[in-house]
């Protein structure tokens, strides 16, 4: 397996650990973090930050001194309505046709409702959006976003902030295995460096989080440690791990060896 | 220079004015408090919470709001007795117990309360948590009274006048100092100050009482409940990057929710007001006194403008009075973070 460049709408990035700004102590945590992860794309949230408005604007103008692209999302919003109004003013603010699509349907366990999910993204493609939808593991629906002009899809994990890393391994690899060419990022719910590491060595192309960096005791190292083990999981993917088997296989070849075991003469 | 009086013009009557000018009150100075509003304490501090809680705040701030918020606390109930130390409660939804063991990981001063501890301190709470956190240390006060202590005790003095009804800017008469305090409104001063929307609300009900602030945990929207007195409880209160001082349905929705889910019986309590400012707050979210000739800035309290201004008050009167430099909240060079 090569190590294909990671290109998200035509830009290609080095970093593969993308990250959320929210829930940071303070915007000097925040980018601290930023630069020890040595990510190259954040998330931020507009819906409240905006109030109709440019009022976010102090908050904004910090994230846009990281020197980072900016992918704002449409995190808080419940229709398509909303979401489909939140990207546009996240356009105009950030300058930039990316946006990462939520559409939230459930309050317990913050599900994307993946019918209004697909056709926000159907509409927001159509207006010269490049959409980055926040979805579930389903294949039907995945395809269903690239049929509506998705071009990279973002599966959870587990659900946001829950830490729980990935819950349903298998329908993750059965969407790598079904969308080669697509970029997939895991994005929501990963707790500790382990789980991106395990996203990365099922092929997945990228990780997005949050809540595990921002609310760790030492978010700045922890933000190191998750850039280090999404880069150990794409290099070991690249490097094709050893299919488990079921019988111990000796890393030393037992011809040759003394003959400790000979059974005894009686 | 101590010893004899300057002519010192503080700009604000918010908690951080009043503590700055009483310092320099006591120090024998003379000050005039400059403030837009009609009385003291109207602004940001008006719809602040009240809770001196350094340790809970110690679960995101730097060490220094400890260290300095223990001040504050000696502060409130010594030099302006206007807090009762009676300890904060954390309790957290079962569903939420996570969020409680990492609130018990990053702080320190609490013990652990189990369901009968738990009734023991709030009666009003039994039964309904079975597992919370207790930071004994901790204080609350009400933010209106307490201005109107400290107003009240600089009245006394005859050195001390203050001028209400009056933007900073219609003040151009000469002074030996000038100690900026307005909070946001110093923004066009301070590049890299921002706002940070927080709203609030008074419920009003007779059917519970709480001894103290009770802090409930929840992975997006942590709320807590400050007794006030008189049946009147404050709800508190969003943090959202956000300069616009509108109370939103969606924060009303979010706190209510939190204080039904404390205690149903705020279900039935009256909504006595609702509130939204925004707090002062550099990037780091730590205060700053910074220092430009004769003219000095006390802002960036942020969450911690009760808890924090005592400290920063006595700070910056040492610096008007006797050059001191305190590198925890000061520039080397204050040029240095004009830029943003």
């Amino acid at each position: 397996m090569d190590n294909a460049p990671f290109t998200l709408y035509g830009t290609t990035l080095a970093a593969r650990l993308l990250l959320g700004t929210a829930q940071y102590s303070s915007p000097a945590v925040l980018a601290a973090a930023i630069k020890a992860s040595g990510t190259e794309v954040v998330t931020v949230s507009l819906r409240r930050e905006a109030g109709g408005n440019r009022a976010g604007e102090s908050f904004w103008s910090l994230i846009r001194e990281l020197g980072v692209k900016v992918l704002p999302n449409t995190a808080g919003c419940r229709s398509v309505k909303e979401a489909v109004t939140t990207a546009q003013m996240a356009r105009e603010i950030f300058a930039t046709s990316w946006v990462k699509l939520e559409v939230i349907a459930d309050d317990d366990l913050l599900q994307p409702d993946v019918f209004g999910l697909v056709e926000a993204a159907a509409i927001l493609s159509h207006d010269g959006f490049q959409v980055f939808p926040y979805t579930s593991e389903d294949l039907v629906v995945a395809e269903r976003l690239i049929g509506a002009g998705c071009e990279v899809l973002m599966p959870w994990g587990a659900p946001i902030g829950s830490g729980r890393g990935l819950n349903n391994a298998f329908a993750l690899q059965a969407l790598r295995k079904r969308f080669p060419a697509v970029p997939l990022i895991v994005d929501a719910g990963i707790g500790t460096p382990a789980h991106a590491a395990a996203a990365m060595e099922l092929g997945y192309d990228g990780v997005l989080l949050n809540t595990a960096v921002a609310k760790a005791g030492d978010p700045v190292a922890m933000a190191r440690a998750f850039a280090l083990a999404v880069e150990a999981g794409r290099v070991a993917y690249c490097a094709e791990p050893i299919p488990p088997r079921d019988m111990a296989e000796p890393s030393t070849p037992q011809l040759g060896r003394a003959f400790v075991e000979l059974p005894r003469r009686a | 220079m101590a010893g004899s009086s300057q002519k010192i013009r503080v700009l604000g009557a918010g908690v951080v004015g009043l503590a700055v000018a009483y310092e320099l009150a006591r120090a024998g100075q003379s000050v005039e408090i400059v403030e837009r509003a009609a009385g003291p304490g109207l602004g940001c501090s008006y719809f602040a919470g009240g809770m001196l809680a350094p340790w809970c705040e110690d679960e995101g701030a730097a060490p220094l709001v400890l260290e300095w918020g223990r001040e504050g606390i000696e502060y409130w109930t010594n030099t302006v007795p206007a807090a009762e130390v009676n300890g904060t409660l954390v309790v957290a939804p079962p569903r939420d117990r996570p969020d409680l063991i990492r609130f018990s990981r990053v702080t320190s001063g609490f013990v652990q309360l189990d369901p009968a501890g738990v009734a023991e301190r709030e009666p009003d709470l039994a039964g309904r948590f079975d597992a919370a956190l207790f930071f004994a240390g901790e204080a609350h006060l009400d933010p209106r009274r307490a201005t109107s202590m400290l107003a009240a005790h600089l009245r006394e003095f005859a050195t001390v006048c203050f001028r209400f009804d009056t933007a900073a800017e219609a003040v151009t008469e000469p002074a030996d100092w000038i100690i900026d305090c307005r909070g946001f409104a110093a923004r066009d001063r301070l590049a890299d100050l921002r706002g940070v929307k927080g709203e609030m609300l008074i419920l009003a009900t007779r059917e519970i009482s709480l001894a103290r602030p009770v802090r409930l945990l929840h992975p997006r929207h942590p709320v807590y409940v400050v007794p006030r007195g008189d049946g009147r409880f404050m709800v508190g209160a969003t943090v959202i990057e956000n300069e616009n001082r509108r109370v939103t349905a969606r924060s009303m929705l979010e706190l209510l929710s939190a204080a039904y889910a404390l205690h149903p019986a705020f279900g039935e309590a009256e909504i006595v007001e609702t509130g939204a400012d925004l707090r002062p707050a550099f990037p780091d979210n730590l205060p700053r006194i910074r220092r430009v000739g004769r003219v000095l800035d006390v802002n960036g309290l942020y969450r911690h403008g009760f808890l924090l201004a005592p400290a920063l008050a006595r700070r910056a009167a040492a610096v008007v009075l006797r050059d001191a430099y305190f590198p925890e909240v000061m520039d080397a060079d204050p040029g240095q973070r004009q830029r943003a």
